[in-house]
């Protein structure tokens, strides 16, 4: 049992001596017996260091993930490369473990990196004012809802369906709380429909919510479907994928009040989907209506240059029930994580980055698209993600075995029929710099292979031409499957 | 500490802050990307023009060195836990063990995909699956929820059941109780919910006036919320009672979950009453504050409350498959015949939804589950144990001596785990506030407790030292106090004007929302 607890038994003897008790139990006499506990907690015995790496480790070993199979899953969450340093710099103690900056003389190196998060993320969504992070995507969209709904004193949310479906969901529950409606607009052609969006739009709207590039991975044209919203006095709120903020037109020059989103591609690994953050910045005039923290330059008073967390009137621990939000965590150790990556991309490289992206992403949109049985869902202009309609039912397309109840892994792409109906025979592909093109000659083997049922043998072929059997993976898996179920057991 | 009232700059103080961005020099990088390997076509062929980005984005201009040195240098400007004692009242600044850190780093956890298929995301959905068993444990409560990313999240999620559970019952009652003791989080997620806050106050031993909690209970009260023990690091020993007042009126209970590592082993909230717990698995389960985040704040529910609990769940069940498509049914115990799978359950017809994205916060979820391992539940119980000791024992030093005179303990009876001095008659005495005393610890080299809270306390210091300090650690705290008061005595201006050897000195936070700097360009 590792307590990590230095009290030895004359410690204890001493210290009960020092407070005039005889036993750690007398301490505890204020819980009342009915409520005592009177037993050991129902679980195990605690492991030693190397024994929990083991059970750590084997449950680890029961993951496919992307290190082991090329990862095109995406919607919102994407395999990039985590450049070392940002390890290396996220696991120092100072930065690891201290609490929220509370003693700005002694949190210096923290307040810093926010004001310098800060800084990044205004460039990149081109509006004025940054907080310095929010818990993660989805949430940021309660987050921006609840201040539109404080600055206009209206009732209505308006959402595309193109917005992440979890940021609806996320919307909509709490909206409930927030005392708001939430109307949804239809997309078509992959691309928010303008005019329902302009007819959802009426004089009780507080906000409309667009995504950019939206979830079908189409780049909507924000300027225009904004207007809609800013003509009715409503604030336009756009979701956007840090990444594509390389190449794509920043929100704050397209009219939005807010723009905000899930920030793991930065700098972030996917950890099954989190801890990440999210990020939220706002036009000036919105400043004090803020979520979360916001670090400020100051002076100290020998007048040297220091950071503080700034506008705290805002927050909970102050304001109490009056508090522009409930939020006091800014994910600040993710936040870091961006920051070194944003450095380590630089202003050249992350330019690089999005192009390198969109080139690729392309030319795997036209090898899949070129597949029998394949075609496009839409034909929007995308980045970094598309959507493709299969003529097979997507669940025997990817899952990799012809007896659609063998144990088989599935291929890694994101299957849209239970966010969109709509959509039931359609999936997403997602690119990052780790897919190489040889990853996406790879998906599509396997998507024809899918696609022909998996019991015809498809073969690739090695540098010198002969033909090689593919699925052996599939094998291999369907045994480990077998083993788990008695490991469950 | 030499002479503390020293005005010469420390080598420190004299690095003056520069950003990365001040350090930027066009055509410097580190990235180096792989080669795109297709068809190098002008982007604007691929995306029209219009909705390009004209100008790119002001990043640092660096190299790799650059970036290493710029912040592990600005790294040397926070205090942390591994360095030094950090008893910040409600925040429970336990030891973070690295084990936890190389086990979510596996690349079976850090580099899986939130939306892998389930069937190939077992190891993730089992480990999920036995952390919430093993929290269900730990509170006394059938069903966890770990979706809330934080506990503050979890409240709002516990608010939003509340309001769930009522409108099943055909209900709308619009007041939420919370003792005037609460953290801030407690009203503003109340505000969040659409509920309104009705405050009750504290009696004298530090527990809830219950005369005031009748007064104000009644049908229209849809929730209490309350921590136990509560922020004075006193345990509310009417929590029977009160549970079966608010139990009445058809109300339910939610318990912060903020100090459960007063009591992890000792007594469970939800054989106290309560409904809805939320767990910071930052605090109580070892994950690193990370400078503010990430935590997360699962939630612990009893069975009237289940049927609302966030969606997606993760569940153990039987497999079949049936009409194309793959139906799991959950099993209690893991008994069944079929095949055993762990999967996210979303046929939740009553559920409020969802809270966040994906599934929540799973590298934390590994920390814990690594810690809860670790320990056991001997080892949990010991924790806590020797929490409440450690708490004491600092009690009985800081009530010797000048300490004891300058800075009376609130409500003073055996502590939990915590406990909260007051800094009046210093201020009064000796002419040095909580803020002053707590600057001064900084040139001690100790994080001072919380101050300025709980509310109710005049000049507040809540002082949390938590199971994994040294007995010595704890003994040069108090001796650093009992420093800190006798220099008062004869000149407080020391404290007054502290600290003096940290980073920057006392900064202008008042201009700094004034007039908000809160970038760079």
């Amino acid at each position: 049992m590792a307590g990590y607890t230095p009290a030895t038994s004359d410690d204890q003897a001493a210290m009960l001596a020092a407070i005039g008790v005889d036993s750690i139990d007398e301490l505890f006499s204020q819980i009342p017996d009915g409520v005592k506990l009177g037993r050991p907690l129902d679980l195990e015995d605690g492991l030693s260091e190397s024994e929990v790496y083991k059970r750590l480790a084997d449950l680890a070993s029961w993951n496919r993930h992307a290190e082991e199979m090329p990862s095109f899953l995406g919607a919102g969450m994407y395999d990039h490369y985590v450049p070392a340093i940002v390890d290396a710099i996220t696991s120092r103690s100072e930065f690891l473990t201290p609490y929220t900056p509370y003693q700005p003389e002694v949190s210096q190196g923290g307040l810093q990196v926010m004001f310098e998060f800060q800084t990044a993320m205004s460039e990149l969504t081109g509006l004025p004012v940054s907080n310095a992070g929010l818990y993660e995507g989805p949430s940021a969209a309660a987050s921006a809802a609840y201040l539109a709904l404080k600055a206009t004193g209206r009732t209505g949310l308006v959402a595309s369906r193109g917005l992440h479906p979890h940021s609806r969901e996320t919307l909509a529950t709490h909206a409930v709380g927030f005392g708001a409606q939430l109307t949804e607009v239809p997309l078509v052609d992959g691309l928010t429909e303008s005019k329902a969006l302009e007819a959802a739009i009426d004089e009780n709207t507080a906000a409309v919510f667009l995504q950019n590039p939206n979830f079908l991975g189409s780049v909507e044209d924000i300027a225009t479907l904004g207007e809609y919203a800013t003509s009715k006095g409503a604030l336009l709120i756009v979701q956007v994928d840090p990444i594509t903020l390389s190449i794509l037109k920043p929100p704050g020059e397209c009219g939005a009040d807010i723009a905000y989103g899930e920030g793991q591609p930065l700098g972030n690994r996917l950890d099954f989907g989190g801890p990440s953050f999210g990020f939220f910045c706002a036009k000036q005039e919105h400043i004090r209506r803020m979520p979360g923290r916001i670090a400020g330059e100051t002076t100290d008073v020998d007048g040297r240059r220091g950071f503080v967390l700034a506008l705290q009137t805002r927050e909970q621990h102050i304001r109490r029930e009056k508090a522009t939000s409930n939020i006091c965590t800014s994910q600040a150790l993710n936040a870091l994580g961006a920051m070194v990556h944003l450095s380590w991309l630089g202003k050249e490289g992350f330019v690089e980055l999005g192009e390198l992206l969109a080139r690729r992403t392309d030319y795997a949109r036209k090898t899949i698209a070129g597949l029998d049985g394949f075609e496009l869902l839409h034909n929007a202009p995308v980045v970094r993600e598309f959507a493709v309609r299969s003529d097979r039912p997507v669940e025997e397309l990817l899952h990799m075995s012809s007896d659609p109840t063998e144990p088989a892994p599935y291929i890694p792409v994101y299957p849209l029929g239970r966010d969109y109906p709509e959509y039931e025979d359609s999936f997403l592909v997602a690119m990052t710099e780790n897919r190489s093109v040889d990853d996406v000659h790879w998906l599509a083997h396997m998507l024809s292979h899918g696609q022909a049922g998996w019991d015809e043998h498809i073969h690739e072929h090695d540098d010198e031409g002969n033909p090689v059997e593919t699925n052996g993976n599939v094998a291999e898996a369907a045994d480990g499957a077998e083993v788990r179920q008695e490991a469950i057991r | 500490m030499s002479n503390a009232a020293t005005l010469t700059e420390t080598p420190q103080q004299a690095d003056r802050a520069v950003t990365i961005y001040e350090k930027s020099v066009p055509g410097r990088r580190a990235v180096q990307l792989p080669p795109t390997g297709v068809e190098e076509t002008p982007i604007d062929q691929l995306i029209p023009s219009h909705l390009l980005r004209e100008t790119p984005a002001e990043l640092p201009e660096v190299s790799e060195p650059d970036i290493i040195r710029h912040y592990n240098r600005i790294s040397r400007r926070n205090f942390d836990l591994d360095t030094g004692f950090y008893p910040l009242g409600s925040c429970t600044m336990k030891y973070n063990p690295r084990l936890n850190e190389r086990v979510a780093a596996l690349p079976g956890h850090a580099r899986l995909h939130p939306a892998t298929n389930p069937a190939d995301a077992q190891g993730a959905l089992e480990l999920m699956y036995l952390l919430q068993e093993s929290l269900s444990e730990i509170c006394g409560l059938p069903t966890v929820s770990l979706q809330p990313s934080a506990g503050s999240q979890g409240e709002l999620a516990g608010l939003l059941l509340t309001r769930a559970y009522h409108k099943d019952k055909g209900r709308n009652p619009g007041k939420v109780l919370t003792p005037d003791t609460a953290h801030g989080t407690n009203p503003a997620s109340v505000s969040m919910a659409g509920y309104e806050v009705v405050k009750i106050a504290t009696n004298a031993d530090g527990g809830v006036d219950m005369d005031d909690l009748r007064t104000k209970i009644d049908e229209d009260v849809a929730c209490l919320m309350l921590t136990n023990p509560n922020t004075l690091g006193v345990f509310d020993e009417n929590i029977a009672e009160m549970a079966s007042l608010v139990h009445e009126i058809g109300g339910l209970l939610y318990y912060d979950g903020a100090n459960l590592n007063a009591i992890m082993g000792q007594a469970r909230p939800g054989d106290m009453g309560f409904d809805i717990v939320h767990v910071n698995l930052h605090k109580s389960f070892s994950q690193p504050h990370g400078g503010g985040g990430p935590g997360a704040g699962p939630i612990a529910v009893s069975d009237r409350v289940e049927p609302f609990i966030p969606k997606p769940q993760v569940i153990l069940g039987k497999r079949s498959f049936v009409d194309g498509a793959w139906i799991t049914t959950a099993v209690e115990g893991g008994a069944a015949d079929g095949d055993l799978f762990f999967d996210l359950d979303y046929d939740r017809p009553k559920s409020i939804g969802r809270m966040r994205g994906f599934q929540g916060n799973f590298g934390v979820f590994v920390r814990s589950y690594a810690y809860i391992l670790s320990l056991g539940g001997d080892g949990l119980s010991e924790a806590s144990q020797l929490a409440v000791l450690n708490a004491n024992y600092l009690k009985t030093r800081l009530s010797e001596g000048r300490a004891g005179k300058y800075l009376p303990v609130a409500f003073d009876r055996h502590c939990m785990h915590e406990f909260v001095i007051s800094g009046a008659e210093m201020k009064k005495q000796l002419g040095i506030k909580t803020l002053d005393l707590a600057k001064r610890l900084l040139d001690f080299g100790f994080h001072p407790p919380t101050v300025y809270f709980p509310l109710l306390v005049e000049e507040a210091m809540m002082i949390e030292p938590v199971e994994t300090e040294a007995k010595e650690h704890l003994d040069e705290f108090a001796d650093a106090i009992e420093k800190i008061l006798e220099e008062a005595e004869s000149d407080p201006e020391i404290a007054q004007n502290a600290p003096y050897s940290t980073p920057v000195r006392r900064l202008d936070e008042v201009g700094a929302t004034r007039r908000p700097v809160i970038r760079q360009l």
